[in-house]
């Protein structure tokens, strides 16, 4: 069977989108193995040659004492790497193909408040980027819609799937506000001049976008009164849509940088007791300790970036995820960048632990911290007995791009195909200039 | 007869501009009144010039000019006796950057480059004029000044009696026009028609596209000038200002930066610049450059004594503000025969004051322009020392008066007394009454004065008894007479002489110390060093490290590298230098400093698109040292960068290989002796494919944009022919060299070889034209960078003789990246090519270390080889390989030392050092990190300082800085940076 697909995709290696061969692989059923691994669990522990013995999908065991039956369905994992999938936890991922080309963006919808928006509807299967994560040991990832304001709901979707149904690994988990920036910023919103001149704006983007904030407030209000009610003369879909905040079912996503936006959302935690995310968070570092108090958690999009002002510590960006980690806040790693598209993720992480994370903290923040912020903690995010076998191999340090090379991956146990479009590209040129004869 | 003496007096009215006559062209409706203006100020102390001043002195004017000026002169008989006792005369001041007179042009829409908007590609100005709509060295101020009493006014109130005027529109501005605040004919108020030429780096009104860059109008000025050349026309540049720097007085406010929130986000240069910026007239004093002051740039004329008393607490000295008023423009503008100082034959351009001119209580009274009075503010008031005669029923009492101000006098009699005094105009008002007992000062002050009068108001007020003398008189200035009531109601009658003059204190007498303000550092930016920082270089031993030489020796375990006199001086096992500074290098990396063949930081422009050729723009034209960028990525181990022009156009501009020398200036930024090189771009940007309302400029296909190529070398070809016809002619009578075109002379180069392409470039069709154009026409495409399709044209890449730069794992942002595989690098370094990555961005410029590293990832390229990609290959590449690039004896003292393997992600680089001067070392960085905060920490307090004194104060202004990339990916970069192509450029 396996040899036969081989063929296949060989055959297939001549088209130039040759990514049409990758198929999603069949549900895990029986017993499988990886052993003889270095296992990092995800919750900080590492496992010097485990063995991980996964039925019908789920870990049933994880431990090094395990007996492999001869003739079993096993990967050698020796002098090997082994970690949960991991985890991006913010993406527009197959919402957008190409970012500049408009007709391929589903990516962010018309209008302040659209919390009823799903972005699980407009997730691309098909993408040829989500190959291109998994390569790079990507196994899940938080599908978040952009917009002005309350942009709509996201789904965590596993990345090995032939629709957004399959994909589906849970369904309209939280939904997103973009918090207004609440400073002037020139030429954009709030007006203002160019370049950071003496101009005046011509309204006070703080006091605006505060009572943008109140408005939000207010329909949260109206939400609540309308749940009170056991029956409604008229269905309000976007209520109907918040639902889940109320119970916490669902998490707020409150997408913001500075102390004033982190702040005005802290204000909501208090009013209506959520729970509450801040995606972005490059100055979370400033609130630790009151995000902690709130038991508020924070995605940072993007560790490999400038620092805030000409002022701030040149490392900054890469420091924070430690300073969060010192004050106890629940945090996780994302990559946001859109020219690389979320592959660089587990280099993000090892960048955060070049500058005060330890490697296990930096894995958490890629893995179980993603998980539990997403609510999935449950089913993933660690290697631990009862989980979704969601695993990753890698010849070395998954976080060192020297040898971060992910050999086998499992979703659900499934072992998937890590074949992807530049992989299939570079074998096509390979064959051009006959590098394999000369010896590469 | 009669007509012809007619005659001889026109000509000698224009050529002296005398403006109290009626005009004689201009017929009288009327009766004549021939008048002369004949004038003798008498008694005053009149201030000649900066250094010269004389007491009890004469001034006599007549029509208009100054006859004479000097102690012990006659009064002529036919001239007006003024008697200015107690008086102060000035020369009045000259405005070298004004545009009084002038009618400000509006722009109406458009202007510049952007990639979202169609492109205006000619001129708009209709008629005979050149092709550029900001080339407007065709305007004459002088034709278009129309005399403005409305705005003469404020600037003569501030002591201004003459200007330099001109039209304050477009890059080439034409000729300025001297002229005086009169308020009389044009033809008279002119002295100087075609007084200078003014440029600027504006395009004002302008809508055509280009130029769109600092650097495209620098160009467009010197092409401009080369064809003015060409065209034998003399540009009006001969009597421009050279050297001499002209200095406005506008200080930026306060902000409201009690709120932390609001305050971090103000920059700590701005900052530091609002608290130095009014000591800058007193730093150009200091250093001895010469410099005029003007009104230009305030909020409003009103503001400029406040702002140059604020200059002079600086330590700004007085007779420096004369001279930068009066002698300093009026040299410059070649008219100090006719203003600028108080001299027999000059024109009569003077002030009145009350008092000295820098005195906080003087006024100045009268501004005479060309003879002509204009009342600033005739108080009749004159500060000094009266004598005071009443004549009371019981005989005669005498006092003394000493007046400070129209409200503030101290009388004195045996005691001094307690005096409330006013004056309005010609009306005297004393109240006087012996100080009660407890009010006297416990010990007098010197002289017996004491502060009081109505200045400290209501205090002489209410301690004046019910009974005080009341006395009221009318002044006729030097003489007061007067009546009054007596403490017991006796009416009585009195007179007050004056006798002396109050003082001019020389300029250090009662001077305050200039305020405190913080240290210049350089560059001005945070992270700056302060003048004893600046780092130097040094002989530096880095002993027992892993030595990463880029040579055929490889990694060195356990070696030493020495570095002196700028130089690599030897690498290998125990080395010693007694005078070197050892660093102890065990466990740690020593590599070659990163070379980034791709960027755009340290400039204030990039992209010139206004055009799709633009070759004669050079970046090095407009480097810009206090980019906080070069700092970081000295923090990520980067010593040289390649900074391109952008990608808006086919044929960029000229590019600048710079080190990151932190702290030094724009020319020693620059890497000495490397070969010049231009930014060639094919694809979406030069076709302005994310234009959403359309492009109209050509090319907006990949085959125009090939016959864009072919057409502006066979025009170069064309163009080196002709050249080349020329200087071969021996004989060069009567023929006219060909015109200049700096356009074509970089295009000469690359075909020469004396310049290289690097070239932006993507798919591979463009790459195979691109090197097809230059197969044909001569020349080779020295560098592909980008090339994200250049693993499909490896092998003819290798041909062509082309190297190659690239992102590691760029993709997906675009259309023409769709094909963009992160084993890019590794196939076309393993068909043979030399390999670069680059990070055009100044981001990831400073993790290039991880972006080699994914090349060992992506493609297994062994450790050595991915790291020559980002130090010995675009060494190679920029052809300073012989310089910079590995550890070899001989070669630059670039280096860095790495906290672990440079390719690892745990890698940090300690210390980055370049020609042996330590530019990054990781411990100095949190020293200079505290001294930010500690500087953050005093200037908040001081604008809060302000605010809570009362000061006014504008609300905090986040200190946003513009970043330039390539303008084709989706980088974020955080808050306060915009992208240069967010907005409009202008």
């Amino acid at each position: 069977m396996k040899k036969i697909f081989l063929i296949i995709s060989m055959s297939f290696l001549l088209a130039v989108n040759a990514q049409e061969t990758v198929l999603p692989t069949k549900p895990h059923i029986g017993v499988s193995y990886i052993k003889n691994a270095t296992i990092h669990l995800g919750n900080g522990k590492v496992l010097e040659n485990g063995t991980i013995k996964i039925k019908d999908g789920k870990i049933e065991e994880v431990g090094t004492n395990i007996v492999v039956p001869a003739g079993a369905d096993v990967t050698d994992a020796t002098g090997k790497q082994v970690y949960p999938g991991l985890i991006l936890a913010t993406s527009s991922l197959g919402l957008g193909e190409v970012n500049a080309v408009r007709a391929t963006q589903d990516v962010r919808e018309i209008g302040d408040m659209n919390p009823n928006v799903r972005a699980l509807v407009a997730y691309n299967t098909d993408s040829k980027v989500i190959n291109t994560l998994r390569s790079n040991g990507i196994l899940l990832a938080n599908i978040v819609p952009q917009g002005s304001f309350v942009a709509g709901s996201s789904s965590v979707v596993q990345l090995d799937a032939w629709n957004w149904e399959d994909a589906a690994y849970k369904t309209d988990e939280g939904i997103h506000v973009y918090l207004p920036l609440l400073m002037a910023r020139p030429g954009g919103r709030g007006g203002g001049g160019r370049g950071g001149g003496p101009q005046q704006p011509p309204t006070d983007p703080v006091k605006e976008g505060l009572a943008k904030l109140e408005d939000l407030k207010s329909f949260f209000k109206e939400a609540k009164a309308y749940f009170n009610e056991s029956t409604h003369e008229e269905t309000n879909l976007k209520f109907e849509a918040v639902k889940g905040l109320f119970n916490k079912s669902q998490k707020l996503y409150m997408h913001g940088n500075t102390v004033k936006q982190i702040l005005a959302a802290l204000d909501f935690v208090k009013e209506f007791g959520l729970d509450m995310v801040i995606v972005g968070g490059s100055e979370s570092y400033q609130v630790a300790d009151l995000l902690k108090q709130h038991n508020v958690s924070v995605i940072l999009s993007q560790p490999h970036s400038l620092p805030t002002t000409t002022d701030n510590d040149v490392d900054q960006p890469y420091k924070t995820a430690a300073a969060l980690q010192k004050a106890g806040v629940l945090f996780a790693i994302s990559d946001e960048d859109g020219q690389t598209r979320g592959r660089n993720l587990p280099f993000n992480a090892g960048t955060a632990a070049a500058y005060g994370l330890t490697k296990e903290e930096a894995l958490a923040a890629i893995t179980l911290n993603a998980a539990k912020i997403m609510g999935v903690a449950d089913k993933t995010g660690s290697i631990e007995v009862g989980k979704d076998a969601n695993i990753i191999v890698s010849d070395g340090d998954i976080l060192d791009m020297r040898t971060s090379n992910v050999t086998d991956a499992f979703i659900q146990g499934r072992k998937i195909d890590l074949t992807d479009k530049h992989k299939l590209l570079n074998d096509r040129y390979n064959q051009k200039y006959d590098l394999k004869k000369k010896g590469f | 007869m009669r007509k012809n003496r007619l005659w001889l007096v026109v000509a000698i009215t224009i050529a002296y501009s005398l403006p109290l006559a009626a005009q004689p062209t201009f017929p009288e409706n009327g009766v004549a009144s021939p008048r002369h203006g004949h004038y003798a100020f008498t008694n005053a102390t009149i201030v000649k010039d900066a250094s010269t001043t004389i007491t009890n002195a004469t001034l006599i004017v007549k029509d208009g000019k100054i006859l004479a000026v000097g102690a012990n002169l006659k009064t002529p008989a036919g001239a007006v006796e003024i008697d200015c006792k107690g008086k102060f005369i000035y020369p009045s001041f000259i405005d070298i950057y004004s545009d009084y007179g002038i009618a400000t042009p509006q722009r109406t829409g458009g202007g510049g480059f952007n990639f979202a908007q169609p492109a205006q590609l000619e001129t708009a100005t209709k008629g005979a004029y050149g092709w550029n709509q900001a080339i407007k060295s065709d305007v004459d101020a002088y034709k278009s000044f129309v005399v403005d009493d409305a705005k003469a006014k404020p600037l003569r109130d501030a002591g201004f009696g003459t200007v330099l005027s001109h039209v304050k529109d477009g890059i080439a501005r034409g000729t300025g026009v001297v002229a005086t605040l009169a308020n009389d004919k044009e033809n008279f108020a002119i002295i100087k028609e075609k007084a200078s030429a003014h440029y600027s780096f504006s395009k004002g009104t302008s809508t055509q596209s280009y130029p769109s860059s600092m650097m495209g109008m620098i160009a467009l000025l010197r092409q401009t000038y080369l064809d003015a050349q060409w065209y034998k026309t003399k540009p009006a540049a001969d009597k421009a200002t050279n050297a001499t720097f002209i200095v406005p007085l506008n200080f930026p406010q306060a902000q409201d930066v009690e709120d932390p929130n609001d305050a971090k986000f103000v920059a700590l240069d701005d900052m530091k610049h609002w608290e130095m910026a009014p000591s800058n007239a007193a730093a150009f004093e200091k250093a001895g450059i010469p410099f005029c002051l003007t009104t230009a740039d305030l909020r409003s004329v009103n503001q400029f004594w406040t702002n140059l008393r604020k200059a002079m607490e600086y330590g700004l000295s007085e007779s420096k503000v004369m001279e930068a008023l009066t002698k300093t423009p009026a040299m410059a503008l070649g008219i100090y025969d006719k203003v600028g100082s108080l001299e027999a034959g000059k024109l009569a351009n003077f002030l009145i004051t009350n008092g000295p001119l820098f005195d906080s209580k003087t006024a100045i009274q009268f501004n005479y322009v060309q003879g002509n009075k204009y009342v600033v503010k005739d108080d009749n008031f004159i500060a000094g020392t009266y004598e005071i005669n009443i004549n009371t029923p019981t005989g005669d009492e005498k006092y003394t008066l000493d007046v400070k101000s129209p409200s503030s006098a101290t009388m004195f009699g045996k005691d001094t007394l307690n005096t409330k005094f006013s004056q309005d105009g010609k009306i005297v008002k004393l109240n006087y009454a012996p100080m009660a007992r407890r009010q006297r000062p416990a010990a007098m002050p010197e002289g017996g004065q004491r502060p009081g009068g109505f200045g400290r108001t209501g205090v002489a007020d209410a301690t004046l008894p019910a009974n005080a003398p009341r006395l009221s008189g009318i002044s006729s200035g030097t003489e007061w007479n007067g009546t009054g009531i007596d403490s017991l109601g006796n009416p009585l009658t009195w007179t007050a002489i004056f006798v002396k003059a109050a003082e001019a204190k020389p300029d250090t007498a009662k001077k305050k110390d200039a305020p405190v303000i913080g240290k210049v550092v350089y560059p001005f930016e945070p992270f700056g060093w302060e003048e004893s920082q600046q780092p130097k270089q040094e002989t530096i031993l880095i002993k027992n490290a892993t030595v990463w030489t880029n040579e055929k020796e490889g990694v060195l375990q356990n070696s030493d590298v020495l570095i002196k006199n700028g130089k690599i001086a030897a690498v290998g096992k125990n080395l010693s230098d007694a005078s070197a500074k050892t660093i102890d290098g065990t466990g740690k990396h020593v590599t070659a400093g990163i070379i980034d063949e791709h960027s755009h930081i340290a400039a204030a422009s990039i992209n010139e698109g206004g055009q799709s050729v633009t070759s004669e723009v050079r970046i090095a034209d407009n480097l810009n040292p206090d980019d906080i960028n070069i700092y970081r990525q000295l923090s990520g181990g980067v010593t040289t960068s390649h900074i391109l022009h952008g990608s808006a156009n086919v044929i960029g501009g000229q590019t600048q290989l710079i080190k990151l020398r932190w702290g030094a200036n724009a020319e020693d930024l620059k890497f000495k002796g490397a070969d010049g090189f231009i930014k060639f771009a094919l694809g979406e940007n030069v076709k302005r494919s994310s234009a959403p309302l359309g492009n109209n400029r050509y090319p907006d296909t990949r085959m125009g944009v090939e016959q864009v190529l072919v057409d502006a070398f066979t025009r170069a070809k064309d163009y080196q022919k002709e050249w080349k016809k020329y200087n071969d002619t021996k004989d060069k009578k009567g023929i006219n060299a060909p015109r200049r075109d700096l356009e074509l002379d970089a295009l000469v180069e690359i075909l020469e070889k004396k310049r290289f392409i690097t070239c932006h470039s993507y798919v591979q069709s463009e790459i195979n034209a691109a090197m097809e154009v230059a197969n044909k026409m001569g020349y080779t495409v020295n560098t592909f960078t980008h090339i994200l399709e250049g693993y499909k044209v490896a092998d003819k890449m290798l041909k062509h003789g082309s190297y190659v730069s690239t992102f590691s794992d760029w993709w997906a942002y675009k259309m023409e990246v769709e094909d963009a595989i992160p084993y890019n690098a590794a196939i076309m370094q393993k068909v043979g090519l030399v390999v670069a990555i680059n990070s055009d961005d100044a981001e990831m410029a400073r993790r290039l270390n991880q972006e080699a590293a994914k090349i060992v990832k992506y493609g297994g390229v062994t450790e050595e080889e991915a790291w020559k990609m980002v130090t010995l290959n675009p060494a190679k590449m920029l052809h300073v390989d012989d310089k910079v690039g590995s550890l070899k004896v001989g070669k630059d003292g670039d280096v860095v030392l790495w906290s672990d393997n440079p390719l690892a992600i745990y890698a940090k680089p300690l210390y980055t050092i370049i020609e042996g001067t330590i530019y990054f070392d990781r411990q100095k960085d949190e020293q200079l990190q505290k001294q930010v905060d500690e500087e953050r920490l005093r200037l908040v307090r001081k604008m809060n300082g302000e605010k809570r004194s009362g000061m006014p104060t504008i609300p905090a202004q986040p200190s946003y800085q513009i970043m330039h990339s390539c303008s084709d990916h989706a980088h974020s970069h955080g808050l306060l940076v915009i992208d240069a192509d967010e907005i409009n450029n202008d």
